[in-house]
């Protein structure tokens, strides 16, 4: 495992392969929390956070558990016990240990738990046949590259509430139409790597 | 004629994709073909029903607290029972569909319609909602890979029906072609739909 | 906090139609010269593909101000006009009509009036719609030609394969394959520094955009390169569609930071953007997508830019 290696995964992950805009994963956290920049920045931290532990986790749980006894088929189910409880207990550490982070990411993280990236993050980790420090940084990256989305995003949105859109577009519609152009636009990344 | 009236109210006026606007992900993901939305649809169908009716048939002895875990148990046993299954029987739209298969689990729909209807609801109602829902989804999964696949591959089902000088658009099948392509089909939905006082 | 936003978004040159009419008068009078020598250097079809742009650009403003029942004094502006014009700029010479046609009425409905229109858009529509052309038809829109249409490789594709650097005087004055409006490079550089005159466009997106190219194709090795400062600045800044990216397409209001510090911002940003992707991406240019992802960030931009001066948050 080169480092190099690395860097492909973590540069894929977040402009070629970007979460959001060309893989389809986080759509509704995406199209739902980000009428304001200050929302989606506290989600996309939550995200990151709970994305990469989630990969650890996941992968600790694949290959000494399941793979161990041979549960493979129990992976679906697993996996989201695992991130279910997960996010519980990230929730309940980060309100014991600082209220001014609970403050900042609380009200997130309940959502994240039916958030499909970081189901979908683990899911491609053991597709892939990742190693743990390869889908640590596929994990961080992937949550990365959701967070510069829906930032970007944000943005746009806020400056649309000004916007005399046409009735039958306003809401999802224009949304789903700037992800659209959002996601045309990261077609230059490709081919980076 | 309840049961009837829950069935259609899933597939029209409570449209999961077009009108709840849930469910987005494997919505946009996978409908680059017409066949590969039908079999997403039809798979989460299967799912809604088969949850619907044990949640529902369930619902007096799940506790109320930690009803939410409950409901994740019993999607993910029967989304690994449907993934089992496809790849046994349709492996090539398995693998086209790929995760979003075991990704039914977090598809909002499913524990929506666990938490909103099944919950509350017989037996009878559930299975007739979770039919509705899940035509519903599998009808709008249709409508929009249906158009993606006309515009960007010039066919419907893999059958070509475009003019034979026609030079498909491959945007539509590619992922910005899916956000615009539902977003205008939204918009054009909403635009049809007499306006409600 | 509304009146804070309202500030960001309010584009401070759209204060009448008036003035809108007249800067639209002087981009297109700006990039007339490079147009017609493009109908000289490529053929006749060009003049159409360049008419074409721009009827479908009318035509396609009227008929959405219609469809959403706005007034049709509107289409005087003149901006669907550019729009059009810029787009069938950005094209290869031999691109069919139909194409130009699709991608003339997607630029005013996908990327301008889904939005509501003129000063909303968050994207340079001429832009997107060369994206949309680009993703579909990329057989179309990278079939490049010299005079008389015979198909040629831009000097960037070249370079890329061969290493070879064409004449300076052939990249400055368009002797060349490239895109309809991005070849006569003097011209252009003409029409920009008329602009700047006029006080149309501000000066600092395009020194910005062009100087952070040079600096950084000068720098950095291409691929397959190992030495540092070694590359060739004056060879990237005359080549591709840098100098009408810089001057007529990044520069555009809505779709631009308003901010002094922003507009310097946007240009670096284009700047790091084009010369990543033509050292490291896939495609030999990234002028276009550098400057769409930077529109993408201009909200951001102006809100941080913005932000912190007036000190409110």
């Amino acid at each position: 495992m080169s480092s190099s290696n690395l860097v492909v995964i973590f540069l894929s992950a977040i402009l070629i392969n970007n979460f959001v805009l060309s893989r389809f994963l986080g759509i509704c956290p995406f199209l739902g929390i980000s009428n304001k920049i200050e929302t989606a920045v506290g989600m996309s931290l939550a995200v990151i956070f709970v994305m990469t532990v989630a990969s650890l986790a996941t992968w600790v749980v694949q290959t000494y558990v399941l793979d161990l006894f041979g549960l493979g088929y129990l992976r679906t189910i697993a996996f989201i016990l695992v991130i279910a409880v997960l996010v519980q207990f990230v929730e309940m550490v980060i309100q014991k240990s600082s209220p001014t982070l609970y403050q900042a990411l609380g009200v997130y993280l309940p959502l994240i738990t039916t958030n499909c990236a970081v189901m979908g993050v683990t899911l491609i980790n053991m597709n892939e046949g990742y190693t743990l420090v390869q889908s640590l940084v596929n994990g961080f990256a992937a949550a990365v590259g959701f967070g510069l989305a829906i930032v970007i995003f944000a943005g746009i949105r806020e400056r649309l509430e000004l916007a005399d859109i046409p009735e039958a577009l306003q809401g999802f519609p224009i949304a789903l139409i700037t992800a659209g152009l959002l996601s045309i636009s990261f077609f230059g990344f490709q081919g980076l790597l | 004629m309840r049961n009837f009236r829950v069935l259609m109210s899933g597939i029209i006026d409570e449209n999961p994709t077009f009108r709840l606007l849930l469910g987005m992900c494997p919505t946009l993901a996978v409908s680059t073909a017409a066949f590969n939305g039908l079999g997403m649809g039809l798979a989460a169908t299967a799912v809604l029903l088969a949850s619907n009716v044990l949640i529902s048939l369930m619902k007096p002895v799940i506790p109320d607290k930690i009803r939410i875990p409950c409901y994740v148990v019993v999607i993910a046993t029967f989304v690994t029972m449907v993934d089992m299954v496809m790849g046994a029987f349709v492996p090539d739209l398995h693998s086209v569909l790929g995760i979003f298969i075991p990704l039914i689990v977090v598809n909002c729909i499913i524990l929506q319609r666990a938490e909103a209807f099944a919950s509350k609801n017989s037996v009878l109602s559930s299975a007739f909602d979770g039919i509705g829902m899940g035509l519903g989804f599998t009808l709008a999964l249709v409508a929009l890979s249906s158009v993606r696949e006309l515009l960007g591959a010039g066919s419907i089902f893999g059958v070509n029906i475009m003019w034979h000088s026609f030079e498909p658009m491959r945007l539509m099948v590619s992922p910005p072609g899916a956000f615009i392509g539902l977003g205008l089909i939204i918009g054009l939905i909403n635009t049809l739909r007499p306006k409600k006082a | 906090m509304e009146i804070k936003r309202l500030a960001v978004s309010s584009s401070p040159h759209l204060h009448s139609g008036d003035s809108v009419q007249s800067a639209m008068l002087h981009v297109l009078i700006a990039l007339a010269p490079a147009a017609a020598f493009a109908v000289y250097h490529f053929g006749l079809h060009v003049l159409f593909v360049l008419l074409t742009g721009m009827a479908v650009a009318i035509a396609a403003e009227a008929l959405i101000l219609r469809l959403v029942k706005k007034p049709m004094t509107a289409i005087r502006d003149g901006s669907a006009a550019v729009t059009g014009l810029l787009l069938a700029m950005n094209l290869p010479a031999g691109i069919p009509l139909w194409t130009i046609t699709i991608g003339a009425g997607l630029a005013i409905g996908i990327g301008k009036h889904v939005f509501g229109g003129l000063g909303h858009n968050p994207f340079n529509p001429a832009l997107v719609a060369r994206a949309i052309l680009l993703v579909s038809w990329p057989e179309r829109m990278t079939a490049w030609v010299g005079p008389m249409l015979i198909s040629a490789a831009t000097p960037l594709s070249e370079f890329r394969t061969s290493r070879i650097v064409p004449a300076y005087g052939d990249l400055l004055f368009g002797f060349k394959a490239g895109s309809i409006g991005e070849i006569a490079v003097f011209l252009l550089l003409l029409g920009g520094a008329y602009l700047i005159y006029r006080r149309i466009i501000d000066w600092k997106i395009p020194v910005s955009f062009i100087g952070t190219v040079a600096l950084l194709t000068y720098i950095l090795p291409a691929r397959e390169q190992s030495s540092y400062f070694a590359g060739n600045p004056l060879f990237h800044v005359l080549s591709g569609g840098l100098v009408l990216g810089a001057f007529f397409m990044a520069t555009d209001w809505t779709t631009s930071p308003v901010t002094k510090r922003g507009r310097v911002i946007m240009g670096v940003g284009c700047g790091i953007l084009t010369s990543v992707i033509r050292l490291y991406g896939g495609m030999p240019e990234g002028v276009s997508y550098a400057i769409l992802i930077m529109n993408g960030l201009t909200p951001l931009i102006d809100r941080y830019t913005l932000g912190s001066r007036s000190g409110a948050r």
